[in-house]
């Protein structure tokens, strides 16, 4: 069946046209990355009132039930968002353009063509060194135009933007 | 650029001579002793009254007078300091200027990065026959790529401007020697100025300041006490009624008011070597420069009022353009509410095209577009009566007629601004230009350049996603970064992309092979 996978104009007039994922999935270590970035914001969140709750009686029930409210929902997002970040958060760079793809629920792609590109920065926050990775963030004269790619291995990321400085640099056009 | 930036502005090692250009000292002098006249004399007025009231005139006078002269002194003394320590010079590759009252600051712009010089001119500086050049490199809208240069006299300003826009001075390719007036100022315009959300704020603003002065003389209790007798006169909703048709009154004079001031004499002129140049202002005039390789597209603004009225404004989009922080958005106009002909000529004669690609028909998006604005506009208007309703229920009956009234207005005033947005939709491949359209209480038709576009960003969120739509943004270096074609039909709006900017998406799409022919095909006839 040689016509299957091929839409001809004739027999689909509207044939379903989509993004592809990038080719990479970021690093697995990603996942304990995300997971241990929720834990630390639930608790910033939870500590406080229930340290407050633990110290005022009175209005134990109202500091602990918003607290127990936050656990509950950061505990699930830890659980579940990481895992699902992990399956859609992608990226690819070929010689062309810089390709990421970010998010579940609002889906974002973005692409930066190679010769569009004015920086390339490696970014590591301490919990993203922690579990040795890097976030690789492109920008090009858009200010809102910046690629980010994070949970990458932090050599892989290191190789990668001391790659795509060279091949920018290569190119001569006006990027703005 | 590809490369990373040099710094635009290097502290250079140039030695000023005596050859070295300064600022206009008489004007420096006195404008810095009159900006500091204002601020203090009022003070002053408003010491003495308080002084005076308790003690004598003379009292308040010994009181207020001296520290007064004393404090305009030293503001003339500022202008006197910052004559002195300003200089600039134009040499063969860079402006250098050596200035700074508190940090001595020596800057060099290379002059062929010089992208704006912009001259403006407030009624104190004009009355001394000067103006602040404000000169850009159009870099970055931070202070590093700008250097203002406050007071010159008239004709140095003129003379500064013109030599340092020389360099943009090249043959255009294919351009009839297009220089002369695109839009010629037309004081019917003004019919449009009151269309807008600023005459309740300018009367909201009034109300307040009137409210603000009279604490300051002691008398706010007068004023409310005055102002609650009015309602003994007649019925309550009736003196309520006459009090905001007053205030939007005092507001729409106002607006007018603003209005005059900042276009009066507006002039859009592309000068012989193809840089725009907008002048306006009755009192405070401006000079605003825009070379013509920054721009990128141009952006035709209907905001809801002056839409109704058949009017529109046109926004350049440019790079680099913020670099006067007073009005960003101002300083990127090219053309205030005019007639939408009107608006489109000068589009189309900004980007030196036949016609105005914000004109051109547009492709409509999918009926899916039109729920989600529904659902937009009315998820607001159930909070607010669900709201209502709740407190109705818990503490009066009252409540609950304000909910079905306000039901009543709200939902179809909702309806009709979803539909209006949803017919707003639209996208369009013309020539050099992607155009893209939305928005219903400011509408926005931008045209960009399809050269202008340095990426895509593609969105889609899980409701878009079970709709079949995408919000596609083009990036770009000018304006806000951005121009979004929003919940366009997935394979429409990837297909836009894809042939806007040929080669740049299609190695990431599945399904492409016939996608630059589609976009043609469903323009609304």
């Amino acid at each position: 069946m040689a016509g299957v996978t091929a839409p001809s104009p004739d027999d689909s007039p509207k044939p379903a046209l989509s993004l592809r994922p990038p080719r990479h999935a970021v690093d697995p270590r990603a996942v304990g990355w995300w997971t241990w970035q929720l834990v630390l914001w639930t608790a910033v969140a939870v500590v406080p009132l229930a340290v407050l709750g633990a110290l005022l009686p009175p209005a134990r029930l109202w500091l602990f039930l918003p607290g127990g409210v936050i656990a509950a929902i950061g505990a699930l997002a830890a659980v579940t968002l990481p895992r699902l970040w992990f399956r859609h958060h992608r990226w690819e760079v070929t010689d062309q353009a810089v390709y990421t793809r970010t998010g579940w629920f609002f889906q974002e792609w973005r692409i930066a063509p190679l010769s569009r590109i004015q920086t390339v920065d490696t970014v590591r926050g301490p919990l993203e060194q922690r579990f040795g990775l890097a976030t690789l963030t492109v920008t090009t004269a858009s200010a809102r135009g910046a690629v980010k790619a994070p949970g990458l291995d932090a050599e892989t990321a290191a190789a990668l933007a001391a790659d795509l400085t060279l091949a920018t640099q290569a190119t001569p056009e006006d990027a703005t | 650029m590809t490369t990373p930036a040099p710094d635009p502005a290097v502290p250079d090692r140039a030695v000023p001579d005596p050859s070295w250009d300064r600022l206009d000292r008489r004007a420096a002098v006195l404008a810095a002793a009159l900006y500091t006249a204002g601020p203090v004399v009022g003070g002053a007025l408003l010491t003495a009254y308080w002084v005076a009231v308790g003690t004598s005139l003379g009292t308040a006078l010994a009181w207020t007078v001296p520290p007064s002269v004393l404090a305009v002194a030293v503001g003339a003394g500022c202008g006197e300091w910052m004559w002195r320590v300003t200089r600039y010079h134009v040499d063969t590759d860079r402006l250098h200027v050596h200035t700074g009252v508190v940090f001595r600051k020596r800057l060099a712009l290379r002059r062929e990065r010089i992208r704006s010089v912009d001259l403006t001119a407030d009624p104190v500086l004009r009355v001394l026959g000067v103006a602040t050049v404000r000169v850009g490199t159009g870099e970055h809208a931070g202070a590093e790529g700008t250097v203002t240069l406050w007071p010159l006299r008239r004709d140095a300003a003129d003379a500064l401007r013109a030599t340092l826009l020389a360099h943009a001075a090249r043959p255009v390719p294919d351009a009839e020697p297009a220089d002369g007036a695109l839009a010629r100022f037309d004081p019917r315009w003004i019919r449009y100025a009151p269309l807008s959300f600023v005459p309740p704020a300018l009367g909201a603003a009034a109300a307040g300041g009137v409210i603000q002065v009279s604490e300051w003389f002691g008398r706010q209790d007068d004023l409310f006490a005055a102002v609650g007798s009015w309602f003994g006169l007649a019925p309550v909703l009736l003196v309520a009624l006459a009090l905001l048709a007053g205030l939007l009154l005092v507001g729409a004079v106002a607006a007018l008011a603003l209005w005059v001031e900042t276009w009066w004499n507006h002039t859009l002129d592309r000068e012989a070597d193809g840089t725009l140049r907008v002048r306006r202002g009755l009192l405070t005039t401006r000079s605003i420069s825009l070379e013509e390789s920054r721009l990128r597209g141009i952006e035709l603004v209907e905001p809801l009022g002056v839409r109704l009225a058949g009017a529109a404004r046109v926004d350049a989009v440019a790079t680099g353009l913020t670099t006067s922080e007073e009005d960003k958005s101002e300083s990127r106009t090219l053309l205030p509410a005019a007639p939408k002909e009107l608006a489109d000529q000068v589009a189309a004669a900004v980007l030196r095209e036949p016609a105005a690609p914000t004109a051109a028909p547009l492709a409509g998006h999918p009926l899916a577009a039109r729920g989600r604005r529904v659902r937009w506009a009315l998820a607001p208007v159930l909070a607010v009566e669900a709201v209502l309703v709740m407190l109705g229920l818990l503490l009066t009956p009252v409540l609950l007629h304000v909910a079905w009234i306000s039901a009543l207005v709200l939902v179809p005033v909702a309806v009709a601004l979803a539909l209006d947005a949803y017919r707003a939709l639209g996208h369009a491949l013309t020539g050099a230009y992607l155009v893209a359209r939305s928005g219903t209480v400011r509408r926005s038709t931008v045209a960009l350049q399809r050269r202008g576009i340095v990426g895509w960003t593609v969105r889609q969120s899980v409701f878009q996603r079970r709709a079949g739509l995408v919000t596609v943004l083009a990036t770009t270096a000018a304006g806000t970064g951005a121009y979004a074609v929003r919940d366009a039909g997935q394979a429409d709006g990837l297909a836009l992309a894809d042939a806007a900017v040929p080669d740049l998406l299609r190695p990431f799409l599945l399904g492409a092979d016939d996608a630059p022919a589609r976009v043609t095909e469903h323009q609304r006839p």
